[in-house]
This record gives structure tokens, C-alpha cells and sequence, in this order.
């Protein structure tokens, strides 16, 4: 282990480059990823390794542009407006098919990521399409799973060429898919901690305030066992890379004793944003998009957002074509299409999670000086303003991704978490 | 159950297996064979990315047992005290409806039906938002301090429990309405004129001649409320967990298919377990209408 | 009227009139309050979904009272996929109560007019099927769709639904049946019909009622179920699944409002079949008191 890998690895290597006079390659972060361990796997596994044969043209030579387009996303995770008519419309995407001629298909049935993966995979099994030519999954074990079993069409770099210029450089180097050969970023978010200082009657700075028995009934946690384990485990102060089944079990206690001790109302799922609101928790786990959106929807600025000191989580959500896509060239063409800045601006300003674009900042800023309507104008300052969409290095600096997990692994973490949380 | 012996030709004998193939095969084919199916998947070994291969592996039995029993005991508890709230709550308003609503018996029933036009997942989401800590029936209750502060309703049994009562309350009232209505008026007016006070008539008339619905009721609230868990989902909290909900888990996010099947298995066991004691007290001719 | 023949000691009769008065003044208070507040209980949710289809919310959450508006009314379909996904729910309801009623109906003609060999088997597997719970049989159809490789989406709920529904529609068209005499049948034969015109003109102008009332009943488990579709369903969503996943992120306003529309069409269709009834069976006494 050098030195810079000891940093957080997704620290922008300029910043990095200042502090170590060395620059992260493709094949460092190769190595990095193989220190932890995943890295190793995927490749025994002739998924990441360099050693693998390439499958890129083999799905590429022959793919041709259909117009067609059946994108999988999650709920209210795009761009919308009400048209004339008051039909729901996605601005992002009537631009695309006006741009590139592809009608997109756009559906939202994915609600999380291990029910998703269970609906898809016994068609995937069976070597079925799917029926959908791109689908955002996040980095984790469903992620991980996708790729062991093959299950994700390998990307032609060729075909990137926006992602390439414009994304944040930290994306280029995640560990969970190094080199980027079968995903890149649709957003990133954060999962910390929301409160309501009004109720808490205090500001919430750290991961210990889940725990103060002041808030007994009334603290929420997730009932996701990646979240809760590794939002802990920071907590805790181990890096969950690093983390053992030891510090699992650790953490796991640490849960149980404030779960036993009456502090915990209930592990959410996402609905922890509507106890939020209601009043019924005062402090809860949270993913730092849904604030914005709650405190838009209530009218209200009641409730905040902190990555406690400790650190806390970033997670990616990233476009991939599962393998059977019968569209995969439209699929790839509107990846790429993502990635100019005033794309990423217009989905940026109504989804509120950190964009995969930074120079979307500047587009941004621009339609605020177009806009007339103090309330949009306002708005889209608050989009652009925010560290939760684009953020700084502070907010990088003590953010760690989830633990990478082998299947067996992955079977051990959701025993020990799960044996805490599902009760 | 009139047999025409007379004129017994061919199509006469062949006529009811006619009638009853079609929907006889959908049940063979989409009840028993799963129940079949699911019992292989019990006794399968593996994990989801390497395979699951059959190996009489009845390992899954004791270690799904052991690892939710608690999950099985939060199902009976919460499912068998929602049947016995519905059962209190719905015998009064039944026997009302039976014997006192007149004219608008029907407008009643119709009621008490009407709610259950809208989607369960809806209701139990507005529940949600009226059982809230600030919500509107507890608010005003802390407002005037008849509440503490600190009392809420929301995630705990409490509120599993009613969410449950109230899904399934017309499984309840209706086999017990109809108990009531088909009770012979004259005999209610001969106790009467046997001297019986309006107690003893319902205590030895009414409620006797009533029981087989109460008791369908029962069975028909009781096991769905067992193996519910969208209720727990929504309305419950901390260690509320019912088995439902852990099959759910294995089945669509663990996929761990084996466990979830033979936990399924267990709950199926289980619950038929108790509708055979129900057969034996009472048969089934009540739910099946004879 | 059936009181009235029975004989009765008239010396008795003042007596137990008065007692009966006495109790009836408490009962009819306590009592018919008491319904009407479960009829509130049953209401409540109901209440708080209309309210909140006028929620002026700003954001994607529809959880905190934000003034009135009508602006939901204005575009309650402005959201693709809810509405697609409420289109699906209305395909497989309408196909589900199409199939289900009439494979239902004719097990239950069966069982009414025949014996035959198995009947006592299907009962058995009928009874089961609802003892087994939906999440036992959801997960035991997964296995074996999982296992026979069927691609899971708009059939397998079709198939699924309609397993579900069979039962219900036996017991309830056979409950119809209970007080219909077959000789009408054996009659109208006599007078030679064929069976197929027996069918259309004897039995099921009489069986009518229960057939329409099993066909909304299945309808309405069709369109509501959540368990069973969300193991069969694959990637395809019902408005259940919808809702309940939109829970996650806030249901829009725009459930409140097509909830409230599926509230006021079931129980228009409800209170219309309900008038026509009650409109027939007085044209009835009318033309028999004629």
C-alpha cells in the first residue's frame, strides 16, 4: 500500500496530485482495486481483470441504431414537468429524441436494488432479454453480482466520448468497476443524517447523536443492511473497506444495543423521509437528495442535512445494458448524451443528488440568469448552491463507498446486519 | 341435491367433469403443482449465483425455525389478536345490521363493503398518516393533555395489530351477518314468549345459531392476518417482524429461494394445522357454502 | 310476517312487549351508535385519502397539509407510468374476473346439480387455497414459474389472479344456488329444452345475482392484490405495486385522486346494482300482490 491509497479513493486527483506529486492510472487503480480484495475476485473470475477477454467488439460490431429506447430507472428520479395538457413529460428526453431521432421507452420499476435484481435475474438466467436496454443500478452487492455472472454488456469506450471529457475525474476510478467496461455514473448521493433542529432542539454533528437516549422513539435508521452496516462501521471509526467480519459484528452489537434500548423507532426504507416530515422521528438516516425535495414539498426549510464528522457514505448510481438488450447502440448513444453539461444541468436542477457532471454548475448558473420567476430562480440557486449536489472536497474528504463484498461475504454481512435489522 | 337418475346417458355422466375441468386444472396447475414445486425448492442446497441443486437438505427446516421463531410468534400474536379485535368489534355492528337495520340492511352492508373498493396498500398509508405521533388523532388528545407527550401509536404491536383488524374486517362481519340473518325470527319470538329476557334469547338462540359464522369469520380473517406483512410494513415499528415479511425478503432480495421456500412451508404447515382442528370441531361447509 | 303463524297465548303477549320496549330503548341507542362509529372506523382512511387529493402540495411528498387545490382534478393522469400501470391492473382485473367467474361458475353448477367423483378432493384444494395465505401461495408460484422458465410478467398475473379468484366465485355463485331447486331444471327438460337452453333460461336468470356479485368480487381482488402479483408480476407493475413503491418517494397527490374515482365507480356500480334490486323485488310484490 502506498501512501495515496490510504486517502479516500475518490478524492479528485488534482487535489491528490497536489498532496502526493503522483497521478492515479488506470492500472493503479487496477491494483487498488485488487487490494481490496473485489478486484482480485472479479478477475478470478475473469470479470475485471485485465486478463479477460475483451467482449467490446463482439457486441458492438454488429450493433446498429434501432430509434428505440426501454430505459429502466428508479421513481421520480428524472427531469419532469407538466406539459400544456398536464401529461407528465420529461424534457431531458423529448431533447434526446428530438437530438438523435431514439423514442425512449422510460419506465420506473425499480424500487431497490435487490428486488430489482430478483425480478431480473431469472430471466437473465434463462439467457431472456430483460426488455430494457439500460438500467441504473447502484454500486453494491447487486452491482457486483451483474457483473460475476456475466450479466452486463461491456462498453465501448469509443462510443463515451462526453463521459470521458466531462465527468468528475473520481468517476473514472471506482473501485467496483474499474476502468468503467460495463457502467458509468447516472448520479451520486450521500447518506448521513436529517433532522429537524426544531425538534431535536440542537444541531446534529454526529453519528453518536443516533444514539442519545434524549431521542429514545424517536431516531430513525434504514432497514437497508449496506447502509446501516457501513454508515456504522464509519461511525465506529473503521474504514469499511478495511473492515472484517470482526468489526461487522462490532457494529452489528452497537446496533442491537440502541435498537434494545428502545432508541430506534424503525428501520426504514425510504419511506424514513415521510416519518421525517410527519414529525414522527426527529433524526434519521437519510440519503441527502430526498431532504431538498422534502423541505421543496412542505414548503419549508424544517429539516437539514449532515455528513456527520465521523464521514459518511457516497453511493453511485450507475446506468449499465444488461446483456440481451435489443437496443444496445441507442443505449449507449444516450449514456454518452447525458454527459453534456446542459443535460446534466437539466437533470441535475430537478433531481437534486450530486451530479455526475460538474461543469453542469455553469449551465446552471446560467438558466438562473434567464429566469424571471423568483421562485424557479430561487430554486435553481438552491441546486446550484448546494454542496449535496455538487460538493465540495469537504464533503468528499470523510465520505467512504459501501464495503465491497464477494458473494460469500455478501452473505455473511446481510446475516449479521440482517439479524439485528429484520426482527 | 336432486340426481337425475332418470335418463342417465352418457352426457349426463360426462357433464359434471366437463364443468369442472377447466377450473380444476387451473387450481392443479397453479395450486398444487407450486405447493409442489415450493416443497422441492425447500429441500434445495446452494446460492443464487452458483446454482441451487435438490439434495433432501431438510437442514433448512430447523435453521429457518431457529432463526425466526421470533418472526413466527410476532405472526400468531399480531394475526390472532387483530381476528379477536375483529371479532369483538364486528359481532355488535353484525347483529345490529341483522336484527335492527330495517329497510336499510343492504345500505349497511354496502358500508361496510365500500371502503374496500380502495386499494389495501392506500388505506393502510392513510392509516399511516392518522396514526402519526402529530397526526390527527393524537394531537388533539396531547393538545388537552389527555395523552402524554411521549404516547404514540405508530410503530408498535398496537397499531399492527388494528391495521390488520381493519384490513380484514369484512371477512369477519360478513360470514357472521349472514349466520344472523339466516336465524329464524320465530324462534326468537318463541323464547320470547317462553319468558326469555333479551339476554337469555341471545345467549341461548342468536349466539349459538350464529357460531358457525363466527367461526368461518375466524378462519378467514385469522389466516391471512397471519401471514400478512404489508400492515407490519407500514403501520409497525422496532420487532414487529412477522414471518410473512421474512419470506418476502428471502424470496425477493436475499434470493435465497431454498430458505424463503421452507419457511414458506412452515407457515403453510402450520396454518393448515389449525384448519384441520377447525374441520374436525366444525367442518368446512360454512366457507364453502355447503 | 313468518311470526304470524305462529300460535300465540295473546294474554301473554302485553307483558313481553313492554319488556322488550324497555330493553329496545337502550339497545337502540347504544347499539346502533356503536355501528355507526365502526362504520366511521371503517371510513376513516377513506376520509383522509379524499382530503388529501386536494393537498396544494409543492413537492414530490404529500404528507404535510398545504392548503386546498383542484389542481390533481385538473390532470389526474399526468403520470405515465401510475397510469400504466393502472391500465395493467384494469387488464389483468378484467381478465381475471372474466376467466375466474366463469371456470367458478360452472365448478359450482357442478357441485349443485352432479355428484362426481373428486368433488370432496376440489372443495379440499379450494379450502386450501385460501387457508394457504397469499404469500405462501405467491412464493410457491414463483418457484415454479422460476423452475418451468416462464418469463414472468402480464400472463403470469392473468394465471395467478385467476387461480385466486376460482375459489371465491365457487363459493359465491354456490351460495346462490343453495335455494335454487333443480327440478325447475329437470322441467324445463321435461318440456324439452336442451341444456344449453336450460342453462340460458331457467338457471341463470336465477343465478344471476351471485354471478355479477362473484365477477365484482373477483374483479375487486384481482385489481387490489398486492402479495400474490408482487411475486408473479416480474418487472410488470400493477397499481398496487405502484403505489407501494411510490411510497418510497412520496405518493403523489394524483393516487388520492384516481383512488377517490375507483371509491365513487365501485360504489356507484355498488349502490346502482343495489336500487335496481331493490326497484325489482318491489315491481315483483307489486305484480304478484296484482
Amino acid at each position: 500500500m502506498t501512501r495515496e491509497r490510504d486517502l479516500p479513493r475518490y478524492v479528485e486527483p488534482s487535489f491528490l496530485r497536489g498532496l502526493t506529486a503522483s497521478r492515479i492510472t488506470r492500472r493503479d487503480a487496477l491494483k487498488g482495486a485488487g487490494a481490496l480484495g473485489l478486484g482480485t475476485f472479479l478477475a478470478a473470475c475473469g470479470v475485471g481483470g485485465s486478463t479477460a477477454p475483451s467482449r467490446v467488439n463482439w457486441v458492438w460490431d454488429k450493433a446498429t441504431k434501432t430509434g428505440q429506447l426501454d430505459f429502466a430507472n428508479w421513481p421520480l428520479y428524472i427531469d419532469s414537468t407538466q406539459d400544456a395538457s398536464g401529461a407528465t413529460t420529461h424534457p431531458s428526453l423529448d431533447q434526446f429524441t428530438k437530438d438523435t431521432g431514439i423514442k425512449v421507452n422510460y419506465s420506473e420499476p425499480i424500487q431497490d436494488d435487490p428486488t430489482f435484481f430478483a425480478k431480473i435475474a431469472p430471466e437473465l438466467k434463462l439467457g431472456q432479454a430483460t426488455g430494457y436496454d439500460l438500467m441504473v443500478i447502484t454500486n453494491g452487492i447487486q452491482m457486483t453480482n451483474l457483473q460475476l455472472k456475466h450479466w452486463l454488456v461491456e462498453l465501448d469506450p469509443a462510443k463515451l466520448p462526453n463521459f470521458f471529457q466531462n465527468a468528475a475525474p473520481r468517476l473514472k476510478d471506482r473501485s467496483y468497476d474499474p476502468g468503467n467496461r460495463f457502467t458509468i455514473p447516472w448520479q451520486s448521493g450521500f447518506t448521513g443524517i436529517a433532522y429537524n433542529p426544531s425538534l431535536t432542539g440542537r444541531e446534529i454533528t454526529s453519528f453518536e447523536d443516533l444514539f442519545d437516549p434524549k431521542f429514545a422513539g424517536k431516531v430513525g435508521m434504514m432497514d437497508g443492511n449496506q447502509d446501516t452496516g457501513n454508515l456504522t462501521l464509519i461511525g465506529m471509526g473503521i474504514n469499511p473497506q478495511k473492515s472484517t467480519p470482526k468489526d461487522w459484528q462490532k457494529a452489528a452489537d452497537k446496533l442491537k444495543k440502541q435498537r434494545d434500548d428502545g432508541i430506534v423507532r424503525k428501520y426504514y426504507d425510504q419511506t424514513y423521509i415521510k416519518a421525517l416530515s410527519a414529525g414522527d422521528t426527529w433524526i434519521s438516516m437519510a440519503w441527502s437528495g430526498d431532504i431538498f425535495q422534502a423541505n421543496l414539498s412542505a414548503g419549508n426549510d424544517d429539516l437539514k442535512f449532515v455528513i456527520p464528522v465521523e464521514g459518511g457514505v457516497i453511493w453511485t448510481d450507475n446506468m449499465c445494458i444488461p446483456v440481451g438488450a435489443a437496443h444496445p447502440l441507442d443505449a449507449i448513444t444516450y449514456m454518452n448524451y447525458v454527459y453534456q453539461p446542459a443535460i446534466a444541468a437539466m437533470l441535475a436542477e430537478s433531481i437534486d443528488y450530486v451530479t455526475p457532471v460538474p461543469s453542469a454548475k455553469d449551465a446552471i448558473d446560467k438558466d438562473v440568469a434567464q429566469t424571471t420567476d423568483p421562485a424557479a430562480k430561487q430554486s435553481l440557486q438552491a441546486t446550484a448552491g448546494s454542496p449535496l449536489v455538487f460538493p465540495s472536497q469537504s464533503e468528499y474528504a470523510h465520505s467512504y463507498y459501501y464495503r465491497e463484498l464477494t458473494p460469500s461475504e455478501a452473505g455473511q454481512w446481510n446475516d449479521i446486519f440482517g439479524a439485528v435489522i429484520l426482527t | 341435491m336432486g340426481r337425475p337418475a332418470l335418463r342417465l346417458r352418457w352426457g349426463r355422466a360426462l357433464a359434471p367433469y366437463l364443468l369442472v375441468l377447466p377450473g380444476g386444472a387451473w387450481l392443479l396447475l397453479l395450486f398444487v403443482l407450486p405447493i409442489v414445486t415450493l416443497a422441492i425448492t425447500s429441500l434445495q442446497s446452494g446460492d443464487f449465483i452458483t446454482g441451487f441443486v435438490f439434495s433432501w437438505n431438510f437442514a433448512n427446516y430447523p435453521l429457518g425455525l431457529q432463526i425466526y421463531s421470533e418472526q413466527y410468534v410476532h405472526a400468531l400474536e399480531y394475526g390472532g389478536s387483530a381476528t379477536i379485535v375483529a371479532l369483538v368489534v364486528a359481532y355488535p355492528a353484525a347483529y345490529w345490521i341483522a336484527f335492527h337495520a330495517g329497510p336499510r340492511k343492504s345500505a349497511y352492508l354496502l358500508a361496510v363493503l365500500l371502503p374496500f373498493f380502495v386499494s389495501f396498500v392506500i388505506r393502510t398509508l392513510a392509516w399511516e398518516t392518522l396514526l402519526s405521533d402529530n397526526g390527527p388523532l393524537l394531537a388533539p388528545l396531547k393538545a388537552i393533555h389527555l395523552l402524554p407527550e411521549d404516547v404514540r401509536v405508530l410503530a408498535t404491536p398496537v397499531a399492527v395489530t388494528g391495521g390488520l383488524a381493519y384490513t380484514f374486517f369484512p371477512y369477519m362481519l360478513l360470514p357472521i351477518y349472514a349466520s344472523l340473518e339466516k336465524v329464524d325470527r320465530r324462534l326468537v319470538e318463541a323464547a320470547g314468549d317462553l319468558y326469555a329476557n333479551r339476554y337469555q334469547v341471545f345467549r341461548r338462540v342468536i349466539l349459538p345459531l350464529s357460531i358457525p359464522g363466527v367461526f368461518a369469520g375466524v378462519l378467514l380473517t385469522g389466516i391471512p392476518a397471519v401471514a400478512d406483512y404489508v400492515n407490519q410494513d407500514i403501520l409497525g415499528g422496532v420487532g414487529t417482524t412477522m414471518v410473512g415479511r421474512v419470506i418476502e425478503q428471502q424470496f425477493e432480495v436475499n434470493t435465497n429461494y431454498p430458505l424463503a421456500a421452507s419457511l414458506a412451508f412452515i407457515l403453510m404447515l402450520g396454518l393448515l394445522a389449525m384448519l384441520l382442528v377447525y374441520q374436525r370441531l366444525f367442518g368446512t361447509e360454512e366457507i364453502m357454502g355447503g | 310476517m313468518p311470526a304470524q303463524a305462529l300460535p300465540r297465548d295473546p294474554a301473554r303477549r302485553p307483558a313481553a312487549g313492554v319488556r322488550a320496549r324497555r330493553r329496545f330503548r337502550l339497545g337502540s341507542l347504544l347499539l346502533p351508535a356503536y355501528t355507526h362509529l365502526v362504520m366511521l372506523w371503517l371510513f376513516a382512511p377513506i376520509i383522509v385519502m379524499v382530503l388529501y387529493g386536494f393537498n396544494n402540495t409543492h413537492g414530490r411528498l404529500n404528507i404535510v397539509w398545504s392548503g386546498f387545490t383542484l389542481r390533481w382534478y385538473a390532470n389526474p393522469f399526468s403520470i405515465p407510468t401510475m397510469t400504466s400501470a393502472l391500465v395493467v391492473s384494469l387488464i389483468t382485473a378484467t381478465l381475471g374476473m372474466v376467466i375466474s367467474t366463469v371456470l367458478g361458475t360452472m365448478i359450482a353448477l357442478a357441485g349443485h346439480r352432479y355428484h362426481y367423483r373428486g368433488r370432496t378432493i376440489l372443495d379440499a384444494v379450494m379450502v386450501l387455497n385460501i387457508a394457504a395465505s397469499e404469500v405462501v401461495i405467491g412464493s410457491a408460484m414463483l418457484t415454479l414459474f422460476i423452475s418451468a422458465s416462464m418469463p414472468l410478467g402480464l400472463p403470469t398475473i392473468v394465471l395467478a389472479q385467476v387461480m385466486f379468484s376460482i375459489p371465491f366465485v365457487a363459493i359465491t355463485v354456490r351460495a346462490r344456488l343453495a335455494g335454487f331447486d333443480p327440478s325447475l331444471e329437470e322441467a324445463a327438460q321435461d318440456l324439452g329444452a336442451s341444456p344449453l337452453w336450460t342453462f340460458l333460461l331457467v338457471t341463470l336468470p336465477v343465478i344471476f345475482p351471485g354471478v355479477l356479485a362473484a365477477a365484482l368480487l373477483a374483479f375487486a381482488l384481482c385489481m387490489d392484490d398486492y402479495v400474490i402479483t408482487s411475486f408473479v408480476s416480474g418487472n410488470t407493475l400493477t397499481f398496487p405495486l405502484w403505489v407501494y413503491g411510490a411510497t418510497r418517494y412520496g405518493v403523489p397527490p394524483q393516487v388520492n385522486v384516481v383512488g377517490t374515482f375507483i371509491f365513487v365507480g365501485g360504489g356507484l356500480v355498488a349502490v346502482t346494482g343495489a336500487l335496481v334490486r331493490s326497484w325489482r323485488s318491489r315491481r315483483l310484490a307489486k305484480e304478484a300482490a296484482l
